[in-house]
């Protein structure tokens, strides 16, 4: 398992747009650089980030190589109902990985 | 002295190996690549640039390897009339592609923010797309003084 950060707010009022910010540690390598022993490291990527709330996706984002290493993403939603934001990493060599954040909308 | 002379030549040999490592750096993608890379995203429809789209990043990026982007767009990010996706993308990276994020009216604000890699000094483009079906962009001229590794 990959150590991922997420920062969402704990509490939010309904209709408040809150931002949300993520970071993942992954090596993003690129598939273009040679290691110690010269030959090339192949490709090992997040391709694809997906958040959820409440079970309906509300934003997802594809990646390439050129995304720095431990992908940072930060983006906002409308804080609509009290539950749960899901974010899903997905890439090369079978990586899946989810992490949750609990959310209270008054 | 055989000493000092076998170091010599390995010397030799190790900047002999590394300019090899030079010839190997993989073609840059080209400005053309880009517009191609775009006009995938937009589905050929026509970009305007203009005022609806707000690029952010360093015009003078120290260390290529993490650079921080914001993109903004203009949008009330209403059911009728919201950014659908936004993209980044660079004209001189080894590929043209950054990132493409898919938003909606839930994002109550057309707002992206991500650390990319810059290869060398380049434009770097972000294209939003509007619910109406218009592409707007913006642009930024950027000069990179310590690349990020592609070789």
């Amino acid at each position: 398992m990959a150590r991922a950060l997420i920062s969402v707010p704990k509490t939010a009022k309904k209709g408040d747009i809150i931002e949300i910010k993520t970071l993942i540690s992954h090596v993003m390598e690129t598939g273009y650089r040679p290691d110690a022993a010269g030959k090339v490291a192949p490709r090992d990527i997040l391709r694809r980030f997906t958040c959820r709330y409440n079970d309906e996706e509300v934003f997802s984002a594809e990646l390439w190589q050129a995304i720095a290493a431990n992908p940072f993403i930060s983006f906002t939603t409308v804080a609509t109902a009290s539950g749960t934001l899901s974010f899903t990493w997905t890439g090369d060599n079978g990586f899946s990985q989810t992490e949750t954040a609990a959310i209270t909308v008054t | 002295m055989t000493g000092l002379i076998t170091r010599r030549i390995a010397i030799a040999g190790s900047i002999g190996a590394a300019s090899l490592l030079v010839l190997r750096v993989p073609a840059f993608a080209t400005p053309t690549e880009m517009a191609g890379a775009v006009a995938e995203f937009t589905g050929n429809a026509s970009v305007q640039r203009g005022a609806r789209v707000k690029l952010d990043l360093p015009p003078l990026v120290e260390n290529g390897n993490s650079v921080s982007v914001t993109v903004r767009a203009d949008s009330p990010m209403t059911d009728q009339d919201h950014v659908r996706a936004i993209a980044i993308f660079t004209e001189r990276n080894p590929q043209p592609n950054v990132i493409t994020a898919r938003l909606g009216p839930r994002a109550g604000r057309a707002f992206l923010n991500t650390r990319i890699r810059l290869a060398t000094s380049q434009k770097v483009i972000a294209v939003a797309g509007f619910s109406d079906g218009s592409f707007w962009s913006d642009q930024v001229d950027v000069i990179v003084t310590l690349a990020a590794c592609v070789e």
